[in-house]
């Protein structure tokens, strides 16, 4: 097993690099700079010796491989450097927003797991009843309903008919949980019906395939509660595949909640995002896409962990 | 006279997790113009696999091929290209053989068109109806798809493939054992006539010496890898040398039933050995009635007992 | 030479006589799929025909007419321009059908050429492509998407290409692990024994014959794609006004103004989910129709 261990985070490293490397490129082949940005707002021209002043400054000047290498080393050194745009050290930046963020996620996953679970189970032991269809079109709408839309009609219906808003700025849960909450359950629960409809299905059809198997048809077993109890020890198995779309879902949300957050107006990492590629904010742009980048890795590597625990041969392979 | 095939030292062993597959292991031989080789041996022998490496569909892992001529192991992609045209061959499973998505006539025509041999679309129409008639089919069938066809059908499509290519060799890799009895002698009489009609060469790979025993000029019996034994159909039948191939020709039903009560069963005992794994000494020692001590430890080379009757047995001459 | 049994035949079918059954069954044994699929022509029918069926121009502002709540002159009422929300959400439905499908085929078609060609060739050039679909990976959708938009801008042309480029390494890895079964088939090793060119084969032998995995890609890709889409306008870096797009419609005064002009936040919203769910209902079920294999997934 450790021998896995090790061979799997050997893996993770070069596409770390990789995506490393490309965002780099990636952010330098976007057109304009970002002194040019911050001086486009003067309307009365800047000289061409305070741009180049201002690049020295942020080491612009400096030919593509020299930059690419102080970045590397900055990273190789775990250093993120310091935000363009505003001069401040990147992980205070990325702090409270990795926070909120992260708690929304956290949130949504919560409400997701406790919507799927049950739901997918009762659509597989019922299959093709009416309560099956329910279940499923409940979740192709989730799958189809956006979540931005979603929480722009909570916000509607609290507006309209509770006259209240939540609150506009962000409390962190450790100082008024209360305030917390109010605040972040609309984002959670608008992202939390999407999320939860993957799972689902994803339940409902590991569910399936558990009830196919021999043991279980040839016990014949005619209620609910029956064939949940003679099935119990076999979910655990076939449970890997939700888990594994619970957790995949969950990396993607630490950058994908951009549009929610932009609809209840929260400072997350999403709109962290945007602002600094809006900004041409190379640094930040680059710790932000490889925190997220490095998030999905990580839970695909503690998703592959449990498989191999699950299932000694996927060592082997 | 050169041959127009020869195969020398040919090893192919493939990588696996557990080890390494020794799949094909020294095999040598070779084919004149116009005749037809039998390459018989049990299921997992490294028949396939010799066919495979002669065809350059695996690159081998030593030895040499030489197709008229031309060493085909040290040839680049392009050149290879050219040598392709004039050797085919057969499959063995007619239901995967050919693209479920092309009809029967892009299937034909194709390779016509690729390699230029013939010019314009209603030429090559034609040619394909030339092909279909020559292999027993209708002009109708090119507009088939594969499943609207029986196995006997498509199989006679994959050889009309073949012979659109105009090749000198084809191998025909156990081309009938998918196919129900009574359709199989219709196979091998096609694949007969159409040899003396266009010169064909073939290498024909079989699982038992009862299918290649019509077709077959001479007869090489695989096993493990390795040939046991090669003469001509009348010796090889006649006057078997090697214990693996007396115990093939045992399980061969003979058509006169006084004889086929009369004689002597050979039934090997044991599962063929892994290739991962091969015995020491002879391959076959573990599973042959006569084996020796010596047998255990020294590997037996092929060597000719007669011209052109080769065994690979220390006890050839006694047994 | 006897041919008896040449002749004993399967019956001969068309192609058109196959897809008619196949179609027939279809709405037979999948009703909701039909249903699905039923509201997908409708929303290419009313894509093709919104200028004829709209009751107003699109861009016609009116400031006579701002904020008007549903009546029988704006049945869906007005937005802060004064111009008709149903007129543009008929109009929008041009662009999420045009985003939709043009960046659902490219991505799938692609995608498919880059996972076949990955299962075709093995070994270190396999090993080298997924390397690369794995970084492309690691980014979610929607991130990657604005990466592209921020590298190429907004306009239509550039949001189907964001939207194009994360879908291409997901159809990818679904074409790369059908295709490594195709690549064994006798067919392949015929095509190649025949002395074809690798792009040949690639693309006349092995890709056509992904054909079931790649449609449940595309339909999937679908209504992910009106999605992204919608989510890339709202935030103001998708398609810009004054183009008629749902997502833009929900953007900026929607929001302002949702307690006193709600129909401005619920009707373009509808448009998107509706629309959504019909792809992924049809999508569904064409999957279970293509492929039993896949049928609990
Ligand atoms: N691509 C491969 N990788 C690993 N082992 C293989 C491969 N192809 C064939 N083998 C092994 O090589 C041996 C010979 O196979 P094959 O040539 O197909 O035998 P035959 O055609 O005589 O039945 C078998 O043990 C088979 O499992
Ligand atoms: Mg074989």
């Amino acid at each position: 097993m450790t021998k896995y261990i090790i061979k799997r985070l050997l893996l993770m490293i070069p596409t770390l690099l990789g995506v490393a490397v490309l965002i780099f490129f990636l952010m330098r082949v976007v057109p304009g700079d970002i002194v040019e940005l911050r001086f486009s707002g003067e309307t009365s021209g800047v000289s061409k010796e305070t741009l180049a002043i201002e690049r020295a400054r942020l080491g612009l000047d400096k030919p593509l491989w020299h930059q690419f290498v102080t970045y590397m080393t900055g990273l190789a050194r775990f250093d993120l450097g310091t935000s363009m745009w505003t001069g401040a050290p990147i992980h205070e930046e990325i702090k409270l927003r990795f926070a909120l963020t992260l708690q929304v996620a956290i949130m949504s996953t919560i409400i997701a797991v406790l919507l799927a679970i049950p739901l997918g189970v009762l659509a597989a032991l019922k299959q093709d009843t009416w309560v099956d269809y329910s279940v499923r079109i409940f979740s192709i709408a989730g799958l189809a309903t956006p979540s931005f839309w979603l929480g722009i009609l909570f916000i509607l219906v609290l507006l309209v008919f509770f006259k209240w808003l939540p609150p506009m700025v962000y409390t962190p849960f450790w100082v008024n949980p209360w305030q917390n909450m109010l605040q972040l359950i609309w984002p959670a629960l608008a992202v939390g019906y999407r999320y939860s409809a993957v799972a689902t299905r994803m339940t409902r059809s590991a569910m399936l395939e558990v009830l196919r198997e021999d043991y279980i048809r040839t016990a014949r077993a005619k209620g609910l509660w029956q064939k949940l109890i003679l099935t119990r020890h076999a979910l655990k198995n076939a449970m890997l595949p939700v888990l594994t779309v619970i957790a995949l879902e969950f990396a993607f949300l630490m950058g994908g909640l951009v549009v929610t957050e932009q609809v209840f107006n929260l400072n997350g990492l999403g709109l962290l995002f945007v602002e600094s590629v809006a900004h041409r904010d190379y640094t930040l742009t680059q710790a932000l896409v490889l925190l997220v980048a490095a998030s999905f890795i990580v839970v695909n590597f503690l998703v592959d962990l449990a498989y191999a625990w699950i299932d000694p041969r996927i060592r082997f392979r | 006279m050169t041959a127009l095939l020869e195969v020398k030292n040919l090893v192919k062993h493939f990588e696996v997790s557990r080890g390494l597959v020794r799949a094909v292991d020294g095999v040598s031989f070779s084919l004149e113009k116009g005749e037809t080789l039998g390459l018989v041996g049990e299921s997992g022998c490294g028949k396939t696999t010799t066919g495979r490496c002669i065809l350059q569909l695996e690159r081998a892992t030593s030895g040499s091929i030489l197709f008229e001529g031309r060493e085909l192991t040290t040839l680049d992609q392009s050149e290879l290209r050219a040598v392709r045209r004039k050797m085919q061959v057969i499959f063995q499973d007619p239901y995967s053989s050919l693209n479920p998505r092309m009809t029967v006539g892009q299937i034909i025509a194709e390779p016509l068109a690729v390699h230029g041999i013939v010019r314009g679309s209603a030429a090559r129409a034609a040619r394909v109806k030339d092909l279909l008639s020559r292999v027993g089919l209708l002009p109708a069938h090119a507009r088939r798809y594969p499943h609207e066809m029986s196995g006997g059908q498509r199989q006679r499509v994959g050889i009309a493939r073949a012979l659109a290519m105009e090749p000198s060799l084809i191998i025909c890799d156990e081309p009938v054992s998918a196919l129900d009895v009574s359709i199989q002698a219709q196979i091998i009489n096609l694949l007969e006539d159409l040899q003396s009609e266009f010169g064909l060469t073939y290498l024909f790979i079989a699982h038992d010496l009862a299918v290649v025993r019509h077709i077959s000029d001479r007869v090489a019996v695989m096993y493990l890898g390795k040939i046991a034994e090669m003469a001509d159909r009348k010796t090889i039948y006649d006057n078997p040398r090697h214990p693996y191939t007396k115990a093939l020709l045992s399980a061969v039903p003979i058509p006169d039933p006084e004889l086929e009560m009369k004689r002597e069963r050979i039934v090997l005992g044991g599962e063929v050995p892994s290739p991962l794994n091969p015995p020491s000494g002879c391959v076959f020692h573990p599973r042959c009635p006569i084996a020796v001590e010596r047998c255990t430890h020294e590997i037996p080379v092929l060597r000719d007992l007669t011209p052109g009757h080769g065994a690979a047995c220390h006890l050839a001459e006694i047994a | 030479m006897a041919t008896v049994e040449t002749f004993a035949d399967v019956p001969e079918a068309s192609a058109a006589a196959r897809w008619r059954t196949f179609v027939v069954d279809f709405c037979r044994q999948r009703p909701l799929g039909a249903i699905g699929a039923a509201v997908v022509l409708l929303n290419l029918v009313v894509a093709a025909l919104a200028n004829v069926i709209s009751p107003y121009d699109p861009l016609a502002t009116d400031y006579g007419a701002m904020l008007a709540a549903p009546s029988r002159a704006h049945w869906l009422g007005t937005d802060a321009f004064g111009r008709d929300v149903l007129t543009r959400i008929l109009y929008g439905s041009r662009t999420a059908m045009l985003v939709g499908f043009s960046c659902a085929f490219i991505g799938a078609t692609l995608g498919a050429v880059i996972g076949v060609t990955s299962a075709y060739f093995g070994g270190k050039v396999d090993l080298l492509i997924q390397r690369v679909m794995d970084i492309f990976l690691s980014f979610p959708l929607i991130i990657l998407a604005l990466a592209v938009v921020a590298m190429l801008g907004t306009g239509l042309e550039n949001v189907i290409a964001a939207i194009t480029v994360p879908m291409i390494p997901r159809a990818a890895l679904v074409a790369r692990s059908s295709a490594l079964a195709i690549r064994e088939m006798p067919y392949v090793d015929a095509a190649r024994a025949a002395g074809f060119r690798h792009g040949r084969i690639i693309l006349r032998h092995m890709s056509p014959n992904v054909m079931a995995p790649y449609l449940i890609m595309l339909t999937a890709f679908l209504g992910q794609a009106i999605l992204l889409e919608a989510s890339l306008s709202f935030l103001g870096l998708g398609v810009s006004e004054p183009t008629p797009a749902w997502g833009l419609m929900l953007r900026g005064a929607a929001v302002q103004f949702a307690e006193s002009a709600p129909w401005m936040a619920i009707f373009p919203g509808l448009a998107i989910s509706l629309a959504v769910f019909a792809f992924n209902l049809f999508g569904d079920s064409l999957r279970d129709a293509l492929d039993p294999r896949l049928r609990t997934q």
